[in-house]
Parts: C-alpha cells; structure tokens; sequence
C-alpha cells in the first residue's frame, strides 16, 4: 500500500492508503476524499483531477510531458501553477510513499 | 441521385428492415421525430463505426460506442475541428453560399485555439460562477414566482428559454431589457432556412451583423474600463483577445451565446421530460431534495443537448477497426455514445441517483471539452432547487414538439401545468 495525504483548500489534511499501480485519483475517489471530480474516469481526457503536487515531492514527481495530452488539457484547469499535475496521471509506486497533493477549491 | 427531400422522407417498416448502407443516421427528421435512438441502437449492435457513402452531408462515418468516440475525442492531432477542413458538425462549415464564415475557437486547432480558449474560460471557472451564483439564483427565482399555477403554459418559452437567457445576460452583463436579442442571435447563428427562424442565409447574415455591431458598441463602452468581471470586459482587456480580427471575435461572442443557449435550455425542458416520463424517479426526488446533484448530470447524459461533433482525419487512422482515410469526415455521436449499455450501466433509463453520474460524453472530452460545463451544472442546479421549493409537480399536459436538426437535441414546446405545494 502506497501512503497518500491529500491537502484541502481549507487545509483540511486526510491520509489514505491506496494499491500500487493506481492512480493518484483513484487514491482519493476510492477514499472518498472530496476535491477530485475525475469525469472522465481517469484517462487523462478532461481536467477535473487537478492537483498542486506539494513542493517537497516535486522532484520526485516531475511535470507533465511536454507536449503531451496532460498539458494540453492542464492548461485550461483554474489557478494552475509550476506544480499542477492531473492526478490520474501520477502513479502509485513505492517511491511516492508518503506523497503529499493540494487540492484545488474547485475543478472546472 | 435523390434530393435531400426525398433522401429524408425514404421509409422503412422498421429500422431493423434497412439495409445497413442505407442508413443516414444524420437525417434530421430522425430527430425531429425522435425516432433516431432505433438506429444508433442498431449501429452499436452491427456496426459501431459506420460509413454512410452518400447523405446531402456528404459521405461520413459515424462513430456510436462510448470508448471509440471517447478515443477519437482525444485525438486531436488527427482528427481536426478546423473550420476550413468543415468544422466541427456533420453539415460543412464554409459550404453554403452567402452564409456569413464566424471564426469560432471550437472549429480550430492547436495553437490558436488553445490561446482563444484560455483567455474567455476564466469567465465560466469555479471561482467566478461562485460571484454569479446569488444574481442567477434571485433571478431564477423571480421567473419561477411570475408563472401561473394551475393552468397550461408553455414550459420552454416561459422558463427554459427565460431562464438561460437571464444567464447570459448575467455573465455578459447585458442590457437587461435587451436580453431578447441573446435568444434570437443564438437561434439565429444555428438556423438554416428550413427551419423557419430565417428566411435565407442573407437574412442570417444580415442579422448576425447587426449582432456584431451591438457587441461592438459594448466591447467600447469597456475597453478602458478596468476590471470587470462581464465576459466583454474580459475579451476587451485580454492581451489574447483584445486584437481579434471581426469575424473572430462575433464568432467567439456567437460560440459563448450559443453554447450557453441552445444547450442548457434543452437540458431544462428534457429534465421536466424525463421526470414526467419516470414518475418514479420525480417521486425519489422529492423524497429527497439532496439527490439534485447527481440528477443534474443524469439530465444533461439524458438530454445529449448536442448530438454529436464532428472531425476531419488530417491522416489515415484507425477506429474501431475500421480504415479511416485522411480526409474523411467522422461524426462522434454523443447522444449514441451515452446510450451505450456496455460502458454505462441500464444506460436505456433516466436514474437520478446513479453512482457514477458524471460519466457521460455531453460535454465531450478531450481539449474541445465543454468550456462552459460548470456553468451549465450550476443553472440547472439552481433552477431545481428553486423549483422544488415552489412546485410539488411540474405535470407535462401534452406532447412536446423537437426541433428539426441534427446537431441541436431541443424541444420547441412542452406544454405543462404547475401544482404547488
């Protein structure tokens, strides 16, 4: 099981535990963390899993590939920063033990 | 060969009787009469990605499985929404003589679109709805409390049409009492002579001019004012927008009305349909109030407001299995797609509490996805909410009347009575 906090616009912290081999979304939408939408069920095909990938974990994470559908779509997703990721595209693998996201207020 | 006429009106005893080549499921008597859901029915048994070679539209496939068109939709590197190449509906953009050429980031590509598209989306994002939200609401409100209860009345011209219009001049922050001209440019901008809103494409054309000199006076009105939160405002002030040549920036006013129009109007209206036709379903939500959120997403899969859109392969590709050449023309049909019982659960039924209500092809996917979606969920949420509070039925009295189109699934008169509480 791989460790995932998930940050709330209001601060709200809730860790959960998910697969290896999921996704960052299904981590929270099987957890029933609010904040994630996933309208598309999690084929990198809308932008309703935004996320800021905390600072700390960056490295470890990267930005989505330029040029790629993910940051065709981010682009158009609210308040989105040098962090944003769409969490169905952030696997869960040992390495992300531990990951911390913010959520945003809103998905758009 | 036979005219669009008689190409229309061929008849069959039954869908199952056609031979497959003949089918043209663009016809849109099929949709009028609403008799097009046998034929995509059959399409997803037989022939999910299907080649009409002969239709007034032109030869075109028509994609009907959720997962195809989802695929399809997310390619936009291969297949193209851009105008020249026909656009983005099954009828060719730039094909009709004397119809005036819009430029509409919907019927473009990468680059531009994604610059169009960034700089006028922050008008319809969360955090700007949330600042309309009380306006919209009180608004809605007072159109609810001017009904009469009791007697027949046309729903979708005393509130669907009311209520979206209202929107738009909300979030265009339009001259109140000139909110009418944002129904007849949206009816305008869609309409062919056929259906009755024109009489030709001159006078489309000479219409949707005078809809562009009006914007033109307002977009001067706040060029120099700073701020503002109207969505004038915010192409005027735009470094993306501020520049745009004429015809793009009607266009892209034309896409905002009719994409927030013709859309969510027909999503109100069907949402009244559905419910009539599912007493079950309308008795669950007044037993619960709370199930609002999840039925307005089943509303908007129910109703498909937009039946499908349309791309051009810019290379040869493969669907389904099928051979696509560059060139060809491929309808996604959405309203097929979100009927697909392999993907969505009883998908044949209206289910104000499903588990999983957002997964739906209404809005498309993909970089062209509805810019506009929040704030379409958001109108109808209130509208229900502000429904329930007044009216324990909102009875259909008699049969609704749909409009002759392919692309726009809309009712043109639902005549209903209302029972308070």
């Amino acid at each position: 099981m791989i460790n995932v906090t998930f940050v709330s616009a209001d601060g709200t912290r809730r860790s959960v535990e998910i697969d290896e081999g999921l996704s960052a979304r299904e981590a929270a939408l099987f957890n029933s963390v609010p904040g994630i939408d996933g309208d598309c069920g999690g084929v990198c095909a809308c932008a309703t899993c935004h996320v800021h990938v905390d600072q700390a974990w960056m490295d470890r994470v990267g930005p989505p590939e330029e040029g790629g559908m993910e940051s065709d779509l981010i682009q158009f997703a609210e308040g989105t920063t040098e962090t944003s990721r769409l969490a169905c595209q952030i696997p869960m693998v040992p390495e992300l033990d531990g990951l911390v996201l913010h959520l945003p207020e809103l998905q758009h | 060969m036979a005219t669009a006429a008689n190409e229309d009106r061929v008849h069959y005893d039954s869908v199952e009787s056609i031979p497959l080549e003949a089918i043209n499921v663009a016809n849109p008597y099929l949709f009028q009469n609403d008799t097009v859901g046998e034929y995509f029915t059959r399409l997803r048994r037989e022939d999910p990605v299907h080649y009409c070679a002969a239709s007034r539209f032109g030869p075109y496939w028509s994609v009907t499985k959720f997962n195809d068109i989802m695929a399809v939709d997310t390619n936009h590197k291969v297949f193209s929404s851009e105008a020249k190449l026909g656009g983005i509906s099954v009828q060719d953009m730039h094909s009709v003589e004397g119809a005036l050429e819009l430029e509409m980031f919907i019927a473009m590509d990468q680059p531009k679109h994604d610059q169009q598209r960034k700089a006028v989306s922050p008008v319809v994002a969360p955090s700007n709805l949330l600042l309309l939200e009380p306006i919209i609401r009180e608004r809605a409100g007072a159109i609810l409390d001017s009904l009469p209860v009791g007697e027949e009345i046309d729903w979708v011209k005393l509130v669907s049409v009311e209520l979206t219009t209202m929107t738009l001049a909300t979030i265009f922050d339009f001259p109140w009492d000139e909110r009418a001209k944002l129904t007849r440019w949206s009816d305008v901008t869609t309409a062919s002579p056929e259906t009755g809103i024109v009489e030709s494409f001159e006078q489309r054309r000479e219409e949707l001019i005078q809809c562009a000199m009006y914007f033109k006076g307002l977009w001067e009105e706040r060029i120099d004012k700073p701020g503002g939160n109207d969505l004038i405002s915010m192409m005027a002030h735009s470094p993306a927008t501020r520049d745009m040549p004429f015809l793009e920036f009607l266009g892209n006013l034309l896409l905002l009305i009719v994409g927030g129009n013709d859309t969510t109007r027909n999503s109100i209206s069907g949402g009244v349909l559905a419910l009539n036709q599912n007493p079950g379903e309308y008795q669950k939500l007044r037993d619960n109030p709370a199930l609002v959120s999840s039925m307005i997403p089943e509303i908007i899969r129910w109703q498909t407001p937009l039946t499908h859109m349309r791309r051009t392969a810019l290379e040869d590709a493969e669907i389904g299995g099928k051979q696509i050449r560059k060139g060809d023309k491929v309808v996604m049909w959405y309203l097929s797609g979100n009927r697909d019982e392999t993907v969505i659960d009883r998908a044949d039924q209206f289910i104000i509490d499903r588990e999983n209500p957002r997964h739906h092809l209404s809005f498309g996917f993909g970089i062209h996805r509805c810019m506009g979606n929040r704030l379409a969920e958001l109108q109808l949420r209130i509208i229900w909410e502000e429904i329930l509070k007044r009216f324990r039925f909102v009875e259909v009295v008699g049969e609704p009347e749909r409009l002759l189109s392919n692309l726009v699934r809309g009712i043109t008169r639902l005549p209903v009575k209302l029972h308070a509480h």
